[in-house]
């Protein structure tokens, strides 16, 4: 271990680090603005120069590897005035539009002037001028605020993995952009706005909109995918202005999907804001006495094996928990949280995680893609599985949908035949597997949300210990979930018991007349036509296809507006907070079936929120535990034949998957602009 | 005056035969084989006694160089690069080699390739020396036609590959990792060091990079021994260099000369002579654009090399010398050249970027005498805030003739200052 002397302290560091990384260990902080911890060393914006004994010329930090016996200056007169020079050069050609700027307050430039900056502009040339791009809906750009410090550039090429970003011409004439003018491809382009140090790439969606400083910030967590990303979610009064990463190394590292990040206007529109009751064919405004009344009419004297609960995608395990003791109450079986129709297993809990855990996916070496698009489906996983693929060594192959996904991944084969002679050791990927020392694999709901998913449920359970990818201290065995509740609500066991009906069951019972009464807690992404029949209660926060099919509309919160636990594809338990209050006459969605529970004379015994959660710890010891637990191995899904065909992704249009995106203007403007505007135009267009 | 004799470049201005066979007859290619077997250790032994210092301007020890090189490479493959991307202004030396002394470079590139442990060279050539690159692809041609490179180069069972290739015109591409960039495909920007290209270099793999000159005079140098090498010039200067000499003079050339040869001589025996006579001279720049003038009083006595030269601020840079007699406005000179830096930094780094196009406005301004005297200070400041804070020497490059021409000249400009000024304010009133 290397030893320096910074400053006059001695401090002992790990070798490899640099000098700027020494610096910050023995608690001296150096301005910079192009490094960044997870971006490769560039150098350019030389602010972070220090002073080094027998060295001719001051070094930049950020790329100086420690050595033993250095002896670094970072307080004399020389480099504060090395700073202030540098800083006077990034001023120059920086427009003074602080007032203007979305970075205010927030800005890095600024920051770091008011430490480094002169009083006044040595200045008297014309400033530059840097023509805008237009880098589609999601990103706002003023050029002319750029400082070079290629982040972004750096990230699209390193993280993303989708080269977009680059600078072209040279000197004081280098613009930095997309080549070609175009809008950004990558789910994960947001992220170049938090990363740029000045309001050259700033949120287009929030423009203008809000100062940081007149914002709250609740520390939160996202439903837009099964990742459970950490979240900052800044409000100002009751609206949601705009949601940020937070760091978590062992989620998200400090990235978000641009779903997550900027589907959150979609919380503006289309909300349900007080109850409704169908009346004369139509849903009219009630009162919740009113949408409680006609609930209870319509469930007297029913049998509650005639009684069904499907709980959707962004459903808080909160609520499912109320839900599944009040269906219990009721006397039904018939509850499930796969929507999807996926053919998970909620016995074994190993068997519906994604056991390896998002790090651990920097351990493995293999890794066997079955029926997912992991760039859709959950792109900062995705991002993982590329830093992995960077650091060498690492074999990825795909099985499904041909797709790129940002790193070399080997089209295997379309479906259950590759997997068949993977298995049997006859494919050539068959050798990867064996060969590697931590494989692992991924299935996505795709593969699940067939006919015969059991069975590809426990192909992969067979693939799995055929390749000892279960072993002390390792389990490669990975679910790869699209939906935020669906690992809390398997975790409370809500799905069918005794014999009750899954969601394909429930909705031919409403067909059927078997099914007289459907309870949707947020369910929209099933098939609604075939609820017609039966009297449908929709509990949730959009105006989506749930509620359109609803004959008592009862309007419960978003994420953003309750304290909830949402458990994430690993099996991490995790909690909401309450950014803002729901609009209206909306309520946290636990307490609405606990007030519907004593109207039908069921009452719950949950009074408060810590209820509900020892309730949660009741039926399922992990929700009173550690956030995360490392879950048994066990058996899981059938033998039963699969048929040929390819596995798909479950998703088809990444920015449009759930009631908050799909009211997002945001996101249809995202999709108009990648996919074009296929439908939708009428004569008077354009 | 150097001998004929002792000239190591014999054809430099092409009047005999450029080919394969005239080169022969000039003594190249003699005993290549020989020099081969006696081994790397013997070869960069040599260079190192010999003291020749790199021909690129910055003056490092070529022997000292190559023997950073890893002797253990780890199984990457070496590469030499030959930096033919003769760029700085007023240089015109490494074009005559490439035109008239080619086989000199493929020689060298052969015997420092055995030196630093290559197995292939390539030669970048500046993007506008088309013709240039098409004589040294002869020259490479004629040379693996005749067994002298490729497998079993000479017959000494050593295997090595020679490339030539193209720039695209940048300047910046003449800096050592630039190039590499710029070779591998990509923007030319210099790298930061650590890591030297000695350990990663092209592709990665460790890398020689030397100019075109310090390369071509090597197989002379092991065919007559460092000790005639370092019979000329000073020590710690020792050798021959080419010199090319320009501007106000009556006979402007390139010529081989003896190290540490005093400025006046070299232009009186070579150039003709200052035009209008030496009392003539204004200022000369010993050593291309990038270093500090000179005026006539150093002029006089300093000597041609690299540590006389830095002795009175200056450099020999690529030893090209550009003098300017009194009808020069060094003021607009120097102008010129701040727009050239501003216009060819790559735009990489904070203080190149916006100090060059800051400096080129503020010589715009002093060309046209719309300037305050306190801003003289003003760009002595930023100069002082470019140099030695970028990543490569294009920012020093451009800062060094500023702080020449103030440091040598300002009475001059605080005059040229005033005098506009009393114009305007006569036009004023």
């Amino acid at each position: 271990m290397p030893t320096l002397t910074i400053d006059g302290i001695e401090v002992e560091v790990e070798a490899g680090l640099t000098v700027l990384q020494a610096c910050e260990q023995a608690g001296i902080e150096i301005p910079r603005f192009c490094y960044h911890e997870r971006l490769s060393v560039a150098g350019n914006c030389r602010m972070c120069l220090v002073e080094m004994e027998r060295a001719p010329k001051p070094v930049a930090s950020c790329a100086m590897p420690v050595g033993d016996g250095m002896v670094i200056t970072t307080n004399s007169p020389a480099v504060k005035k090395m700073r202030e020079g540098v800083m006077e050069f990034l001023l120059i050609n920086h427009p003074l539009d602080c007032p203007i700027c979305d970075q205010g307050g927030e800005c890095d430039l600024q920051d770091q002037a008011l430490g480094y900056g002169l009083d006044r502009s040595r200045y008297t040339e014309q400033k530059r001028a840097v023509k805008d791009k237009d880098l589609g809906p999601l990103i706002g750009t003023e050029m002319t605020r750029c400082i070079h410090c290629t982040r972004c550039i750096r990230f699209s090429s390193e993280v993303a993995g989708v080269p977009e970003m680059g600078a072209t011409g040279r000197g004081e004439h280098m613009e930095v952009g997309t080549y070609i003018e175009k809008a950004l491809t990558s789910e994960l382009s947001g992220n170049m706005i938090d990363l740029c140090p000045v309001g050259a790439l700033t949120s287009k969606p929030y423009a203008f909109s809000a100062r940081p400083w007149e914002l709250k910030k609740t520390e939160s967590i996202d439903v837009m995918d099964a990742v459970g990303t950490a979240i900052r979610v800044d409000t100002r009064g009751p609206e949601v202005m705009r949601v940020l990463p937070r760091l978590n190394e062992d989620v998200n590292e400090e990235w978000i999907s641009d779903k997550g990040r900027f589907a959150c206007d979609g919380l503006k529109r289309q909300r349900l804001d007080t109850p409704y009751v169908r009346r004369d064919g139509a849903l009219q405004p009630a009162t919740w006495d009113d949408a409680f009344a006609a609930i209870a009419e319509n469930l007297k004297g029913q049998d509650g094996s005639s009684f069904a609960a499907i709980a959707g995608d962004m459903a808080c395990v909160e609520s499912m928990t109320a839900l599944k003791n009040l269906s219990e109450a009721l006397g039904s079986n018939n509850t499930d949280c796969r929507a999807d129709g996926a053919a998970l297993d909620a016995g074994t809990r190993a068997g519906y995680l994604f056991n390896t855990t998002i790090a651990g996916i920097d351990d493995s070496d293999a890794c066997l893609i079955i029926g997912s698009n992991p760039r859709r489906e959950a792109p900062v996983i995705n991002a993982r599985i590329r830093k992995r693929y960077l650091m060498g060594g690492f074999k990825a192959g795909l099985v499904g949908e041909s797709v790129d996904l940002t790193y070399a991944c080997d089209n295997l084969g379309a479906g259950v035949e590759t997997l068949n002679e993977i298995l049997e050791g006859k494919h050539a990927f068959s050798k990867v597997l064996k060969n590697a020392k931590k494989p692992m694999l991924i299935l996505g709901q795709g593969a699940l949300m067939r006919s015969d998913g059991a069975a590809v449920l426990g192909l992969a359970r067979k693939l799995a210990e055929a390749y000892d990818m279960v072993t002390d201290g390792w389990n490669g065995f990975n679910v790869l979930h699209t939906a935020a509740a669906r690992v809390g609500g398997l975790d409370i066991g809500f799905v069918p018991s005794k014999g009750g009906l899954d969601v394909a069951g429930i909705l031919d019972g409403a067909v059927s007349g078997k099914i007289k009464t459907v309870y949707l807690l947020g369910a929209d992404e099933i098939d609604t036509s075939k609820l017609a029949n039966a009297f449908v209660i929709y509990q949730g926060h959009h105006g989506d296809a749930g509620a359109h099919a609803a004959d008592v509309v009862l309007p419960g919160a978003a994420y953003t507006e309750k304290n909830a636990t949402y458990v994430n594809t690993e099996g991490r338990i995790q909690h909401t907070r309450l950014a803002v209050f729901p609009p209206g006459d909306a309520r946290e969605d636990w307490t609405i079936i606990r007030a519907l529970s004593d109207v039908l004379g069921k009452t719950l015994p949950c009074n408060s929120l810590d209820d509900v959660r020892s309730r949660m710890a009741a039926m399922n010891p992990v929700f009173g535990g550690e956030e995360l637990v490392t879950a048994e191995w066990g058996t899981f899904g059938s033998d039963g034949a699969i048929e040929s065909g390819g596995f798909a992704s479950c998703i088809e249009t990444y920015y449009m998957t759930d009631p908050i995106s799909r009211n997002s203007e945001t996101m249809a403007r995202c999709i108009r602009a990648l996919y074009g505007d296929s439908e939708g135009k009428t004569g008077t267009d354009g | 005056m150097l001998d004929d004799k002792d000239r190591i470049f014999q054809n430099i201005y092409g009047l005999k035969d450029t080919s394969l066979a005239g080169a022969k007859a000039v003594g190249d290619w003699d005993g290549t084989k020989d020099l081969i077997k006696k081994g790397r250790e013997w070869i960069v032994d040599e260079m190192k006694a010999s003291g020749l210092r790199g021909r690129g301007g910055a003056g490092f020890s070529t022997g000292m160089k190559w023997s950073f090189m890893p002797k253990e490479s780890g199984g990457r493959p070496v590469f030499l690069v030959i930096n033919a991307d003769e760029g700085e202004p007023g240089t015109c030396k490494d074009r005559e080699i490439l035109r008239n002394e080619p086989h000199k470079l493929v020689e060298g590139a052969l015997l420092a390739s055995v030196g630093i442990g290559a197995g292939a060279a390539y030669v970048y050539v500046r993007g506008e020396f088309l013709r240039e690159a098409e004589a040294l692809q002869r020259a490479v041609d004629e040379a693996y036609a005749d067994g002298l490179i490729g497998k079993n180069a000479c017959g000494s069972g050593y295997d090595f590959d020679m490339y030539v290739q193209l720039g695209a015109g940048a300047y910046i591409c003449g800096e050592e990792s630039a190039l590499i960039q710029s070779l591998e495909g990509k923007k030319g920007q210099p790298r930061l060091k650590p890591p030297f290209p000695a350990n990663v270099g092209l592709y990665g793999c460790p890398t020689t990079v030397n100019n075109v000159e310090s390369i071509a005079v090597a197989p002379t140098i092991l065919r007559r021994g460092a000790t005639w090498f370092t019979s000329f010039g000073r020590e710690n200067n020792s050798g021959t260099k080419l010199f090319c000499i320009s501007g106000h003079v009556n006979t402007p050339c390139t010529v081989e000369e003896s190290m540490s040869i005093p400025l006046k001589e070299l232009i009186e025996t070579h150039a003709g002579g200052v035009q209008g006579g030496w009392d003539n001279l204004l200022a000369i720049i010993p050593g291309g654009c990038s270093v500090p003038m000179l005026p006539r009083n150093i002029c006089e006595t300093v000597l041609m090399d690299f540590d006389g030269l830095s002795e009175v601020k200056s450099g020999l840079g690529t030893a090209a010398v550009i003098v300017m007699d009194k009808s020069t406005d060094l003021v607009s000179a120097i102008a010129r050249f701040s727009h050239f830096y501003s216009h060819e930094s790559c735009g990489q780094c904070t203080p190149c970027r916006e100090g060059t196009g800051w400096m080129a406005r503020m010589m715009d301004r002093m060309v046209k005498g719309e300037m305050t005297i306190d801003e003289i200070d003003l760009l002595e400041q930023v100069t002082k805030q470019v140099e030695g804070h970028t990543i490569c020497a294009l920012g020093d490059a451009a800062a060094w003739p500023i702080q020449g021409l103030l440091r040598h000249f300002r009475p001059e400009i605080e005059r040229r200052l005033e005098n506009r000024q009393s114009i305007d304010s006569g036009k004023a009133a």
